[in-house]
């Protein structure tokens, strides 16, 4: 079984989002980038396919050279390769297409991505790429089995959870679930240096026209001071929410 | 040329959200001087989304799609937006929404903006607000193709009633072929979905332990709310995965949410942030949860959780 991984490079959740240029882009100052959580859980899974089912797994990323040290570690945590479409991730749609034309010339059978990145939160691309390449799709995925070309995957939904069987090639949009966090591994001394050694392969992108264009940012205006209430007077409490949120 | 939405049901009833993506709608088809039709699949009546402005409903029924699939149902939504000549499609951010929109956005050639939170700025260029880096910041994004998908953030927009009385048309889509069967759901009964919820009521860690649930339940009771837990607790197996809530959980955009022992990490507050008033309830005064408060109180959770619980109750017989 061949499996790309897909693996966004996003700015860890601690740190502090600002803007420049006229609030038109990320300031990447001080910000530490790493493997988008949802896809981690998957990229996890993926070895897991490699260890117990002989799987060749790769990873991708569509971006620009500063994505490398990310991919880097996905290959340290144990891919086998990496590939980067050399083009900035304008839209999810512009991505998809990219990561569609690796997949159909690299004859996966299974695509896992995470069911949204943490940056810009489409929960788009798993989806969009699917349909291009005529795959079948599962997504909010929280397991996965394979056995030879059929699938099993359960899907979290509003209220529960959803069993469904399927077949490959599949595109899945995992999230925790498919691996617990206990199961994620931190690169090893070990794996860095083979990783060093293992082929990072600079694709250059098809043509893609992007469908949505980003015009600003804004950050949220600043929260108000939170209002203390004694545990010995929660009659204001009631009152605060009732009169004042409205809420109840 | 109308504007399409896809108003969701289950079990034959209307999800509230479909009245909110419904009054989204009629914000849009305002703008554009032009009118409303909903796709309907398997719902029974659908006369109510008259009140919210749609008037037109195209009104899918087949019991071959009782059980929800992304694909066919976005396959009979392109197909009401090709009968419909529309040019914009508005979604939700249900579970069931998000999945399907993607594909439908391929299948229309749509440009598609998800966690929009208010109607679009200017409808040409088409422009809407969005989240992202969960919830720290908005994007205003145009969407460039002829076709546009707008998928409406939960509780953003909103109800928003406009009497109009409500056409219905049967309509029989074809049903494609698809890979991908549902062999079982397994779902709660009888209990509010975080997804679903107005209020949700949250606990964590600070409840020392599982057999102490029960003054979480009570209090959610009493408000109609749903129960939730952070993600340490979903991790120790205290309480089921589908609870948790936070980044690699589940999103929460309630009017209310209440943390009950939570400290308030980072990825934590990333997953609830949404929500419009948050009450933290901690025996830890520094508790970073606080500075993202509306209301806080300082005590030990065993008393004032079921003091609470009793006060909101009062509260609730007098207000009955």
């Amino acid at each position: 079984m061949k499996i790309l991984v897909c693996i966004s490079h996003v700015p860890d959740t601690t740190s502090k989002i600002n803007f420049t240029d006229g609030d038109t882009k990320l300031d990447t100052n001080g910000v530490q980038f790493v493997i988008n959580p949802n896809d981690e859980f998957g990229l996890t899974r993926a070895m897991w396919f490699k260890e117990k089912q002989g799987a060749s797994v790769d990873v991708i990323n569509v971006g620009g050279p500063e994505t490398e040290p990310t991919l880097r570690k996905a290959l340290a945590i144990g891919a086998d390769s990496a590939i980067r479409v050399n083009t900035p991730a304008t839209d999810g749609f512009a991505v998809a297409k990219q990561l569609a034309n690796v997949v159909k010339d690299g004859g996966y059978d299974l695509v896992i991505a995470g069911r949204e990145s943490i940056d810009y939160n489409g929960a788009m691309v798993p989806g969009m790429l699917a349909e291009l390449i005529g795959a079948n799709f599962v997504t909010n995925c929280i397991s996965l089995e394979v056995d030879g070309t059929n699938a099993k995957a359960v899907r979290e939904i509003d209220g529960g959870k959803e069993t469904v069987s399927t077949s490959l090639p599949l595109v899945i949009g995992g999230q925790k679930g498919l691996v617990e966090e206990s199961d994620l591994r931190i690169p090893n001394m070990r794996g860095i240096m083979q990783a060093r050694q293992k082929p990072l392969n600079v694709v250059e992108p098809v043509e893609a026209t992007k469908e949505t264009t980003t015009v600003k940012f804004e950050k949220p205006e600043p929260k108000g001071a939170v209002k203390m209430v004694s545990p010995d007077n929660l009659d204001e409490l009631v009152s605060l929410l009732h009169n004042e949120a409205k809420v109840i | 040329m109308s504007v399409l939405v896809y108003t969701e049901s289950e079990e034959g009833k209307f999800k509230k959200v479909a009245f909110e993506v419904a009054s989204y709608a009629k914000a849009v088809a305002d703008q554009m001087g032009t009118t409303v039709t909903a796709i309907t699949i398997n719902a029974d009546d659908v006369s109510e989304l008259g009140t919210y402005g749609v008037d037109k409903v195209l009104k899918v029924k087949d019991s071959k799609l009782d059980a929800f699939n992304a694909k066919i149902y976005a396959d009979i939504i392109k197909q009401s937006a090709e009968k419909e000549g529309t040019k914009v499609v508005v979604v939700s951010s249900s579970a069931d929404s998000k999945y399907l929109a993607p594909l439908l956005a391929v299948g229309l050639d749509a440009g598609y903006a998800s966690n929009v939170v208010e109607a679009p700025t200017s409808a040409s260029p088409f422009t809407v607000k969005r989240t992202a880096f969960t919830n720290k910041a908005f994007i205003f994004s145009t969407i460039d193709t002829d076709i546009k998908i707008v998928g409406v953030s939960k509780n953003a927009f909103g109800l928003k009633e406009n009497s109009a009385s409500a056409a219905t048309e049967d309509f029989s889509p074809s049903i494609p072929e698809n890979g991908v069967h549902v062999d079982s759901v397994d779902k709660a009964t009888n209990t509010v979905t975080i997804a679903d919820a107005e209020i949700v009521v949250s606990a964590g860690r600070g409840l020392k332990g599982p057999e102490n649930w029960g003054m979480i339940e009570d209090l959610a009771e009493v408000l109609g709310a749903a129960t939730a837990c952070s993600k340490p607790v979903s991790d120790l197996g205290w309480r089921p995965h589908g609870e948790h809530v936070g980044q690699t959980g589940k999103p929460v955009a309630a009017n209310l949410y209440i943390a009950i022992g939570i400290s308030g990490a980072i990825q934590h507050l990333a997953g609830i942030n949404a929500s419009k008033v948050k009450v933290v309830i901690n025996t830890d005064p520094e508790a970073p949860f606080f500075k993202a408060a509306d209301y806080g109180v300082v005590g030990d959770a065993f008393e004032v959780v079921p003091k609470l619980t009793e006060k909101l109750k009062e509260f609730k017989a007098q207000n009955a």
